[in-house]
C-alpha cells in the first residue's frame, strides 16, 4: 500500500448525454412500494376478517362515512401540487400559501378521524379489544393516520422554513418529492376509503 | 496474465500513515458514512452472529447425535433452534449480503458513494441494535414476572403459540422487536442500493452494461421492498396483539392462526430469494475472471433475476400444503414452485456454458464456486421434491426440509460468501488470503458439509420431525445423527482455519496491488483498499467490461456491442 490512486478511466471521442433520474424521486419511490406492501396486508387483514367478528358492533351500525374529511384530504392533493407549481416558477407567497392550504386541509382531515373515533370510542363502545372489527378498523385507519401526521409534520417543518423566507427555487425537487410522499398518503385513503366505508359496510 | 498499462494515477494521494489513537479510530468508524466502512461493519458484525449461530447449531447436533440424551433440558432447546434461525437469517445473511452490497454496488458503477450516505449509516446501525435485542433478551426476556429468557416460538413463531397467554413474559416481544428493527434496516439500505443503482452510475454506464453483481442486487432490493415489509406489518400486528389486546391472531376471537402462516411465508419465502440472489451475485463476477471468459448470455442472466424476483412472489404457501387449502391452492403453488426452477436453470447452465472452453484456474474463490454449483443444484432438485404436495405431505416438518434448506443456505449462499471473501478480500484490505490456507478450509468444509446435510436427510425420510430435543434409540435414527453430528466439527474446524486466514491475512498476507486477479470491473481500477472517494475523476465507460477496454485497447469490448 504505497499510496491510494485510481486509474483514470476517460476515455476519449464524444460521449453520448448522461442524465439519469433525480435520487429523491427514485428514494421516495422505493418507499412508496414498502409502504404499499405494509398497507396491503392490512388491508388484506380487513377484508379477511369482515363479517367474521364473534361479537357486535358490526360496520354497518357505528361507521359513518366521513365524506369531508374525505373531500378536504383529497383537496390537499391539488393544493399541495399547485404548491409544487409556484416553486418552480419561483413564486415564492403563493407557495407559502398552497403549503399553508394543504397543512389546513390535512389537518382538518385528522380531527375528522380524531372526532369519529372519539364518537367510537365513548358513544359507540368501539376500541381495538371489542371485537375483530375494531381490531383491523382502527389498525388499517390508524396506520393510514400515523402516515399523515408524518406528512403533516414535514409539510409544516417547510411551511415554517417559508415563512421564516428560507425556501427559494434551489429547494424544488426536494419539496417535489416530499408531495409525491403526500400523494401517496392520499391515494392510500383511496383505498382505504373504499375498502372500510364502500366494500366493507 | 496481461497487466494493466502502464498509466500513471491522476490522484496520487501521499501514503503518510497518521498517527492513529485508537479512540479516534473507534470514532472514526461509529460515525462513518462511507459506503465501504459501512459494508465492512456490516460483514464484521454479521460474522461474530455467524459464530455464535454456530455455537447454538453445535449445542443442538452434540443434544441430538444420540437417542435419549439430556445435555440441554427441552426450553433450552426450543430457544436454540429458535435463536439459531432468527440470528442466522436476520443477523448474518442479511447483513452479510447488505455488507458487500454496501461495498460493491457503489464502486462497481462508479460511484463515489451511495445515494444517502447517511441513511445508508442509519439502517446499519438500526440492524445492528436489532441484533443487540435479540440477545439482549437472554438478560431481559423473563421480565418482571413471568417465565422464560430468550425467544421460544420458533423462527416463525406460529400463532397462537405466541399469544400472551402461551408466551407470557417478554422473550416473544424481544424477537419481535429485534426483527422490526432489523425489517427497517433492510428496508433503508434496499432503498439505498435500488436508488444508487438507478441515479449514481457514471457516464456510459447504461442499465445494460452494470455489471451482473449490480443488476443482482438491484432486483433484490426490489425484493426487499415486498417481502420484508409484509413481515414488518406482521410483527405490527403480533406487537398490537401482545400489548394492546387486539385480536388479529387470536383463535378465541376468531382471529385466524393461518393468516399468520400466510403473512410469514408471503415473507419467508421471497427471503430465500432475497439471499440467494446475492450469491448469484456472486458467482457471475466470479465464474467469469477465473475462467477466463465473459459471461455467458448477459441478456439471459439479467431477464432469469428478473423472472426469479416476480415468480418467487408466488409460491410462498408450498411452507402450508398440510393446512388445507384444497386442490386448487395447491396445484397453483405446486406450479408455481416448480416455474421458479426455470429461470434458476437458465442460471447454472449459464455458469456452466460460462466455464465450457476457458481456461479455468482453480484458485480458492473457484473452488467455492464450483462447490455452489453443485450443492445448489442438489438443493434445487430435493426443493423440487418437496414442491409435489403429496410428497411434502409425507415429508413436512421433517428433518428432509431441514436438510434441504441447509443445502441452500449452507451448500449454497455459504459457500458462495467463502468464494466472494476469497475473490474481494484483497481489495478490502490490500492484502491477498492465504491460498494454502484457504485450500485447506474449503477441503475441510465440503467434507463437514457433506457429512452433515447429505446424511440430514436420511433420518428425515425415515420420519424425524425437526424442532424435537431427543428421540427414542429403538426408532433408528441414532447412527445417521451420530454421522451428522461429525460433519458439524469438520464444519467447525473449516470456520477455524477461515477466521485464522481472515486475521492472519490481514497483517501477514502478501500484498494484493489494485488488480490481484486481472479482473474486468471498475472496483480493480482503484488501488487496494480504494481512496476514500473511490474515483477522483469518475470513470467512463464504453462497455460490460470497462477494464478489459483498458488493458486491451487493441480489441476492446465495445467493438462488439449490440
Amino acid at each position: 500500500m504505497s499510496s491510494a490512486s485510481t486509474l483514470p478511466m476517460q476515455p476519449g471521442g464524444a460521449q453520448a448525454p448522461w442524465t439519469q433520474p433525480y435520487r429523491g424521486t427514485v428514494g421516495m419511490a422505493c418507499l412508496i412500494i414498502a409502504e404499499s406492501a405494509i398497507f396491503l396486508i392490512f388491508i388484506v387483514a380487513y377484508i379477511f376478517y369482515l363479517g367474521k367478528s364473534l361479537t357486535g358492533p358490526t360496520p354497518d351500525q357505528v361507521l359513518e362515512v366521513p365524506i369531508f374529511g374525505t373531500i378536504c384530504l383529497l383537496s390537499s392533493s391539488i393544493t399541495v401540487h399547485l404548491a409544487v407549481i409556484r416553486l418552480r416558477q419561483v413564486k415564492l407567497r403563493a407557495f407559502t400559501f398552497w403549503l399553508a392550504g394543504t397543512v389546513v386541509l390535512g389537518t382538518i382531515f385528522l380531527l375528522s378521524t380524531a372526532q369519529e373515533w372519539y364518537r367510537l370510542i365513548y358513544e359507540r363502545g368501539l376500541t381495538l379489544q371489542t371485537n375483530l372489527f375494531g381490531t383491523t378498523y382502527y389498525s388499517l385507519v390508524g396506520l393510514h393516520a400515523s402516515h399523515v401526521i408524518v406528512g403533516l409534520i414535514m409539510l409544516s417543518l417547510t411551511l415554517l422554513f417559508a415563512l421564516f423566507g428560507r425556501v427559494n427555487e434551489h429547494h424544488f425537487e426536494k419539496f417535489d418529492t416530499l408531495s409525491l410522499y403526500w400523494h401517496f398518503v392520499d391515494g392510500v385513503w383511496v383505498v382505504v376509503f373504499t375498502v372500510v366505508y364502500v366494500v366493507g359496510r | 496474465m496481461s497487466t494493466i498499462p502502464a498509466v500513471k494515477g491522476v490522484d496520487e494521494t501521499q501514503a503518510t500513515r497518521r498517527a492513529r489513537l485508537p479512540a479516534r479510530v473507534i470514532h472514526e468508524w461509529l460515525t462513518t458514512v462511507d459506503h465501504k466502512k459501512i459494508g465492512i461493519l456490516y460483514i464484521g458484525y454479521a460474522l461474530i452472529f455467524l459464530v455464535i449461530g454456530g455455537i447454538e447449531a453445535t449445542l443442538m447436533r452434540i443434544q441430538l447425535a444420540q437417542p435419549n440424551n439430556h445435555l440441554v433440558s427441552p426450553q433450552v432447546f426450543n430457544r436454540l433452534f429458535t435463536m439459531h434461525g432468527t440470528t442466522m437469517i436476520f443477523f448474518v445473511a442479511m447483513p452479510i449480503m447488505f455488507g458487500f452490497g454496501n461495498y460493491l454496488v457503489p464502486i462497481m458503477i462508479g460511484a463515489r458513494d451511495m445515494a444517502f450516505p447517511r441513511l445508508n449509516a442509519f439502517s446499519f446501525w438500526v440492524s445492528a441494535m436489532g441484533g443487540v435485542l435479540l440477545y439482549f433478551s437472554y438478560l431481559g426476556g423473563s421480565g418482571l414476572y413471568a417465565a422464560g429468557s430468550a425467544p421460544d416460538v420458533g423462527w416463525f413463531a406460529y400463532a397462537p403459540l405466541t399469544a400472551k397467554v402461551f408466551s407470557p413474559g417478554h422473550s416473544t416481544d424481544y424477537w419481535t422487536l429485534s426483527i422490526l428493527l432489523s425489517g427497517v434496516g433492510s428496508i433503508g439500505t434496499a432503498l439505498n442500493i435500488v436508488t444508487t443503482t438507478l441515479c449514481m452510475r457514471s457516464p456510459g454506464m447504461k442499465l445494460s452494461r452494470m455489471p451482473l453483481l449490480v443488476w443482482l442486487y438491484l432486483v433484490m432490493g426490489g425484493l426487499v421492498f415486498v417481502t420484508i415489509s409484509p413481515l414488518t406489518a406482521a410483527q405490527i400486528m403480533l406487537t398490537l396483539d401482545r400489548y394492546l389486546g387486539a385480536h388479529f391472531f387470536d383463535t378465541q376471537a376468531g382471529g385466524s392462526a393461518v393468516l399468520w402462516m400466510h403473512f410469514f411465508w408471503i415473507f419467508g419465502h421471497p427471503e430465500v430469494y432475497v439471499l440467494i440472489l446475492p450469491a448469484f451475485a456472486f458467482m457471475n463476477e466470479i465464474v467469469p475472471v477465473f475462467s477466463r471468459k465473459a459471461i455467458f448470455g448477459y441478456p439471459a442472466m439479467v431477464a432469469a433475476s428478473v423472472g426469479i424476483g416476480f415468480i418467487s412472489l408466488t409460491v410462498w404457501a408450498h411452507h402450508m400444503f398440510t393446512v388445507g387449502m384444497g386442490a386448487a391452492g395447491n396445484t397453483f403453488f405446486v406450479f408455481a414452485t416448480m416455474v421458479i426452477s426455470v429461470p434458476t436453470g437458465i442460471k447454472i447452465f449459464n455458469w456452466l456454458a460460462t466455464i465450457w472452453g476457458g481456461k479455468v484456474i482453480f484458485a480458492t474463490p473457484m473452488l467455492f464456486s464450483v462447490g455452489f454449483l453443485f450443492q445448489f443444484l442438489i438443493a434445487g432438485l430435493t426443493g423440487i421434491i418437496l414442491s409435489i404436495a403429496p410428497f411434502d405431505w409425507q415429508l413436512h416438518n421433517t428433518y428432509f426440509v431441514v436438510a434441504h434448506f441447509h443445502y441452500v443456505i449452507v451448500g449454497g449462499i455459504l459457500f458462495a460468501l467463502f468464494a466472494a471473501f476469497y475473490y474481494w478480500y484483497p481489495k478490502m484490505t490490500g492484502r491477498m488470503m492465504s491460498e494454502t490456507i484457504g485450500k485447506w478450509h474449503f477441503v475441510l468444509f465440503i467434507i463437514g458439509f457433506h457429512l452433515t446435510f447429505d446424511f440430514m436427510h436420511i433420518p428425515g425420510l425415515l420420519g424425524m420431525p425437526r424442532q424435537i430435543y431427543t428421540y427414542e434409540a429403538d426408532r433408528g435414527w441414532g447412527s445417521w445423527n451420530m454421522i451428522v453430528t461429525i460433519g458439524v466439527i469438520f464444519q467447525a474446524a473449516g470456520i477455524l482455519v477461515f477466521v485464522y486466514n481472515l486475521v492472519r491475512s490481514y497483517f501477514a498476507g502478501k500484498v494484493a496491488g489494485p488488480d490481484p486477479w486481472d479482473a474486468w470491473t471498475l472496483e480493480w481500477s482503484t488501488s487496494s483498499p480504494p481512496p476514500d472517494y473511490n474515483f477522483a475523476v469518475l470513470p467512463t465507460v464504453r462497455s460490460r467490461r470497462p477494464l478489459w477496454d483498458l488493458k486491451h485497447p487493441e480489441d476492446p469490448d465495445s467493438d462488439y456491442e449490440l
